[in-house]
């Protein structure tokens, strides 16, 4: 089973994600600890791509898409934005970045999902795929 | 409705704010930042956060935490953290800032600690 859905780039669409992803992963059987799990990831990728891909451009989507897979439960989440290099992200549990006020989004991503992986996507922006497993 | 709500109270020099709700992207983040900035502005700088009802919060929520912290110290304060929930303590754990917070369970036990 597979969800797609387009959301525009505000912060509004970060609950909206949420939402739709409590709602699919529900319908395919998945149980609220699990749900609850995924959650926090699913949210700070669609605010990376908001704030960080789109830059609050409204005339820019965020596309995310839902699957249920043998493996589990996967979400792809495509900015169209300039891209950029995910090794390039300072380690925000550095000593020297410890109070810095931002860069923990991806940190939770790989905390909270099993897998991670962002590429560029050949039209342009960048694709995060995560996957947790069942 | 506002996603989060803060109320002030004072414990003689300590202004304790209890959070309710979510610190998230957006105005949960926004409402607190513009609460300690205006204690800040008013010579408040003894300050006490008590997360005990916040039942959600992102990394937005977890970086004005850290801008909050550094915005008081500026200012020749402290800002400490009383009754983080689970999920709170272990986002903190996950983001190593448990080394950089004073946290507390117990109100009194955080009160005598500022003196």
């Amino acid at each position: 089973m597979i969800r797609e859905i387009q959301l525009p780039s505000r912060i509004e669409s970060v609950d909206q994600a949420a939402v739709e992803a409590d709602d699919f992963a529900k319908s395919c059987g998945f149980g609220d600890d699990f749900v609850s799990a995924i959650d926090l990831a699913i949210r700070e990728s669609v605010a990376n791509a908001v704030k960080h891909g789109n830059k609050f451009d409204e005339s820019k989507s965020v596309d995310v898409t839902f699957a249920d897979s043998d493996e589990g439960f996967e979400v792809t989440v495509r900015d169209h934005g300039a891209g950029f290099d995910v090794d390039e992200i300072p380690d925000p549990t550095n000593p020297e970045n410890l109070l810095k006020a931002n860069g923990r989004g991806i940190l939770f991503m790989n905390s909270f999902m099993d897998e991670v992986s962002w590429s560029n996507h050949s039209d342009g922006g960048m694709v995060v795929k995560m996957l947790k497993k069942k | 409705m506002s996603d989060i709500t803060i109320t002030e109270r004072q414990a003689g020099d300590v202004t304790i704010l209890d959070l309710a709700g979510k610190v998230t992207i957006g105005e949960g983040s926004v409402a607190l930042r513009t609460a300690i900035r205006r204690l800040l502005g008013e010579g408040k700088n003894k300050l006490l956060l008590n997360l005990g009802g916040v039942g959600y919060i992102d990394s937005s929520g977890i970086g004005e935490l850290v801008s909050s912290f550094t915005a008081v110290k500026k200012e020749g304060g402290t800002l400490k953290l009383l009754k983080l929930t689970q999920k709170i303590q272990d986002l903190l754990a996950i983001t190593k800032l448990l080394t950089v917070f004073d946290v507390f369970d117990e109100e009194s036990e955080a009160l005598s600690s500022y003196n």
